[in-house]
């Protein structure tokens, strides 16, 4: 499938991976997140739950503190 | 535009301003000085001394709420911005009611966790209105690594890497950088509606 993952496509294998999965798989390991499917949020405990899936858009954006 | 039909649509703005630290204070200095009509700012706290490496304040406000001098020294610069200043800690119950009729709203927190609770309260009550939040500007140098980007309605201005910590703190350098950064988001939004 081919997703928009922060602004650029990019291409897994398979139908449907789990956003816990897309963030395994790209080695996302960050504390702080918001994460955006098509637009609205994915809470962390729907992580596992939440299919992403092709055409989709996803934005997962680490927080850092400081300001 | 000259500067007189730019101060012309910025009257009748508000911007919302979440947080009255490095990127508050900075952030809302900048847009009174350029003629935003209305600024609504709130944080909790009181500034210290460790706050004045950055955050627009004075030796001569230690002590006091952040909101009510920030308000102060805003009216100061510019008496025609009129300022709402909270001195409240916000969360996922008043930052909607607080921002609802802001054109933008603008994250300047410090820690994360805070970031992430507005991020996800503008974008599930408050969707329509674009948040610009600051991420990663911790050190000093490292000017190329400063940048904005752009996720639908929501624009994220700093490094995205630099984390705050005890050798590698926040100054005024960097945090200006980034705080301005926002404000100048917030001004090509204001002036391109």
């Amino acid at each position: 499938m081919k997703i928009i993952l922060n602004n650029n496509v990019e291409e897994f294998e398979g139908d449907k991976l789990s956003v816990s999965r897309i963030m395994e798989i790209k080695k996302f390991t960050f504390k702080m997140l918001v994460v955006k499917l098509n637009g609205a949020i994915v809470y962390k405990n729907d992580f596992d739950t939440t299919l992403v899936q092709d055409g989709d858009n996803l934005t997962i954006l680490h927080l850092i503190s400081g300001g | 535009m000259t500067f007189n039909e730019i101060k012309a649509i910025l009257k009748n703005k508000c911007v919302g301003i979440a947080g009255c630290g490095g990127l508050g204070s900075n952030v809302a200095v900048a847009l009174a000085r350029v003629g935003v009509g209305r600024l609504v700012i709130a944080d909790f706290d009181v500034i210290s001394e460790s706050n004045l490496n950055r955050q627009y304040f004075f030796f001569d406000q230690i002590g006091f709420s952040k909101a009510e001098k920030l308000h102060e020294n805003i009216a100061r610069i510019n008496p025609y911005t009129l300022v709402d200043a909270h001195s409240c800690v916000l969360d996922k119950e008043n930052i909607p009611s607080l921002f609802r009729h802001c054109d933008v709203v603008v994250e300047a927190f410090d820690g994360a966790d805070m970031k992430q609770m507005l991020i996800e309260v503008m974008t599930e009550k408050l969707h329509h209105i674009p948040v610009v939040a600051g991420n990663g500007m911790a050190g000093w140098g490292n000017n190329e690594t400063i940048h904005e980007t752009q996720y639908g309605n929501l624009y994220i201005c700093g490094d995205n890497i630099s984390e705050v910590n005890d050798n590698n703190p926040a100054l005024a350098p960097r945090v200006g950088i980034v705080s301005h950064m926002q404000a100048n988001v917030v001004l090509s939004i204001l002036l391109s509606n």
